[in-house]
């Protein structure tokens, strides 16, 4: 562990960078979180990934609410892993958001300066200015329980920006809203986002949340960073069946020899990319075609025998999941599902054309 | 105005449950009931404004509060040490702090005089440095009350703050608070009613405490002598003034329950 301690402050230079630089240990039992996070000021990066794989366990790092078994914490080339969370300039924004149910939505506000030796008067004056500024101005003496889930957001917003943090948190900031609100609050987080001229990173498990909100994704699975790029990168070349799953992608491993790639699943499949050695290959379940007897005469060469398991409703779609030679899933109109017939146990043959098809080096 | 529509199968309570059941309400009832049959009405105006009972009566007002205060002062913290820190030997703590709730408050009378007494383990300093003295002082009544009243508060606030959702202490120190202004400005407020439920509850223990005021402080008229004492006293040489006086606890107590119905009689 002792590798992965900070070198001592004589030795190093002192860092001119700003922004976050982390590597992000934390142990617990048999789980253990290792993450590695770096941002520039202005950045907003998103941790995306399933529940439990310890996005908030690394936001609650960077915040001081839990202790790094290693690594380091670095915040404008200042060293953050032994200061206690009172004292880091971070501000977060908790999931429920954690309103101070017994104060008014100005004195939620205020709170932060006032803790950090803001006199009353003044920090209630600034506070007034926060709640103007996320256009509550008439909700300031209204206690959290009045508030509803999109305004009592803004206020968590406002509480934690009122401290003026140099990285600023955010745990899964849309997922206690309902469809309906969502929309709106998203669009007023990313305007407030794109405002605030730190570091941000947010937590969610929703891939649209991530791929809105932030410029950077970083995909947690396990523990482990599993990849990280540009949202739309990521939405592309997915690495992961999780990640392949969370963008509504069939996603394959395999060697590839040319326009052919040999499957790990079995198969091999026909692609427009010409690459060699093993890649991923990707395609939406919209470019799957079903049918009940084999196609003569089609132009697809690839063509798989396959039964389907399950059909579910997607959007104004159906979602058809399917086993055989090559595991998948395909979208179809209602009328098109009805038409075929399909239910659980139909045998079909799936084809898809090789140019709707997307293969990347793995 | 229609009636709830009767319930199917066979209405009413199974006879081996209601008669233990009806027994035992008339069991808690009747001594009470009894009580005001006999209590002397006539002569009660002069019997409760007779200078000794309003003497023991502020007294025991005075001693049960200022009781109360110590309990709020130090079972506070103590609540919260237990609720919010990990210690090793936390669960023998909490025993410890739990015991006199289940002590004979006679043996903890006992036990305060070896502790506090003139010549007891920590007494005789006190005596000899300070020239303090405990046992038989009014001020050894507030501390013989304190020490069985004080575990009720304990209890009640550790489970108000063990309810309460911790987190909110966590956002109050992402925002700057230290530890203890977290504690003051976030918590306090919040677990506030389990806070007041406790000191009530101990205020009442420590008013009708007997047994370790006794012990610790005597009987006293006007010093140490709280209702409870000057009710058993009477009983002796006064039936009909420890009547009154048991009235007089009786209405308190009554006011008390009242006091907390919102909180405990709705519950469930």
């Amino acid at each position: 562990m002792t590798a992965d301690d900070p070198a001592p402050a004589a030795v190093s230079a002192p860092l001119p960078a700003e922004g976050l630089d982390a590597r992000l240990v934390v142990e617990r039992g048999a789980f253990r979180l290792d993450v590695a996070l770096s941002a520039a000021p202005g950045d907003v990066v998103a941790l995306l990934g399933p529940n439990g794989a310890g996005k908030t366990t690394a936001l609650r790092a960077l915040a001081g609410l839990v202790p790094l078994s290693a690594g380091h914490l670095r915040l404008d080339g200042v060293p953050l892993e032994r200061t206690p969370p009172e004292d880091r300039p971070v501000g977060v924004v908790f999931q429920d958001y954690l309103l101070f149910p017994h104060l008014s939505a100005l004195d939620n506000v205020a709170f932060g300066p006032r803790c950090r030796g803001v006199g009353r008067a003044r920090a209630r004056a600034q506070a007034a200015e926060w709640l103007e500024r996320m256009g509550l101005a008439e909700h300031a003496a209204s206690k959290p329980r009045r508030l509803s889930g999109g305004q009592a957001q803004r206020v968590a917003l406002a509480r934690a920006l009122a401290t003026h943090p140099r990285l600023l948190l955010l745990d899964e900031p849309l997922a206690a809203l309902d469809a309906r609100t969502r929309l709106d609050v998203r669009a007023r987080l990313r305007h407030h986002l794109a405002e605030f001229e730190a570091v941000a990173v947010l937590v969610t498990h929703d891939p649209l949340d991530a791929m809105v909100l932030a410029d950077h994704l970083v995909v947690i699975e396990d523990g482990r960073s599993v990849q990280e790029g540009g949202p739309s990168d990521i939405a592309r070349h997915p690495r992961t069946d999780y990640i392949a799953h969370l963008v509504g992608l069939n996603l394959y491993r395999g060697e590839a020899a040319g326009h052919t790639v040999r499957l790990d699943a079995g198969p091999a499949i026909t692609t427009t990319e010409d690459l060699t050695g093993p890649v991923f290959v990707a395609f939406p379940p919209s470019a799957v075609t079903l049918h009940r007897d084999r196609p003569t005469g089609s132009s697809a060469r690839n063509l798989w025998r396959c039964e389907v398991t399950g059909l579910e409703t997607h959007g104004d779609q159906i979602r058809i999941a399917l086993t055989g030679e090559l595991p998948l899933a395909a979208d179809l109109t209602t009328l098109a599902a009805a038409e075929l017939g399909l239910r659980s146990g139909t045998p079909v043959w799936a084809t898809v054309k090789a140019a709707q098809t997307h293969a990347y080096p793995a | 105005m229609t009636a709830p529509p009767p319930r199917p199968g066979r209405g009413g309570a199974p006879l081996p449950l209601l008669l233990p059941a009806l027994a035992g309400l008339v069991f808690l009832v009747l001594p009470l009931v009894a009580l005001l049959v006999r209590a002397p009405w006539r002569s009660m105006p002069e019997l409760l404004t007779s200078a000794e009972v309003w003497q023991a009566l502020r007294l025991s007002l005075v001693c049960a509060t200022a009781a109360t205060a110590v309990s709020l002062v130090l079972g506070v913290p103590l609540a919260w040490l237990l609720a919010r820190v990990e210690f090793r030997g936390r669960g023998l703590v909490r025993a410890l702090v739990t015991l006199p709730l289940v002590l004979p408050p006679v043996v903890g009378g006992v036990a305060l005089l070896m502790a506090l007494g003139r010549n007891g383990v920590v007494g005789r300093w006190l005596d000899s440095w300070f020239g303090l003295t405990l046992p038989f002082t009014t001020t050894g009544v507030v501390i013989a009350e304190a020490f069985v009243a004080m575990p009720f508060l304990v209890i009640s606030v550790e489970g108000t703050l063990r309810a309460a959702d911790p987190r909110y202490e966590e956002a109050a120190t992402t925002l700057g608070a230290s530890r203890f202004t977290a504690f003051r400005r976030v918590t306090l407020p919040l677990i506030a009613p389990g806070v007041a439920a406790g000191a009530v509850l101990a205020w009442a223990r420590a008013l009708g405490e007997f047994g370790a005021t006794i012990t610790f402080a005597g009987n006293f008229p006007g010093r140490t002598q709280t209702m409870p004492l000057a009710v058993y006293l009477a009983l002796q040489n006064d039936p009909e003034a420890a009547i009154a006086l048991s009235l007089v606890l009786l209405a308190v107590s009554v006011a008390v329950l009242a006091g907390l119905r919102d909180r405990w009689m709705t519950a469930s």
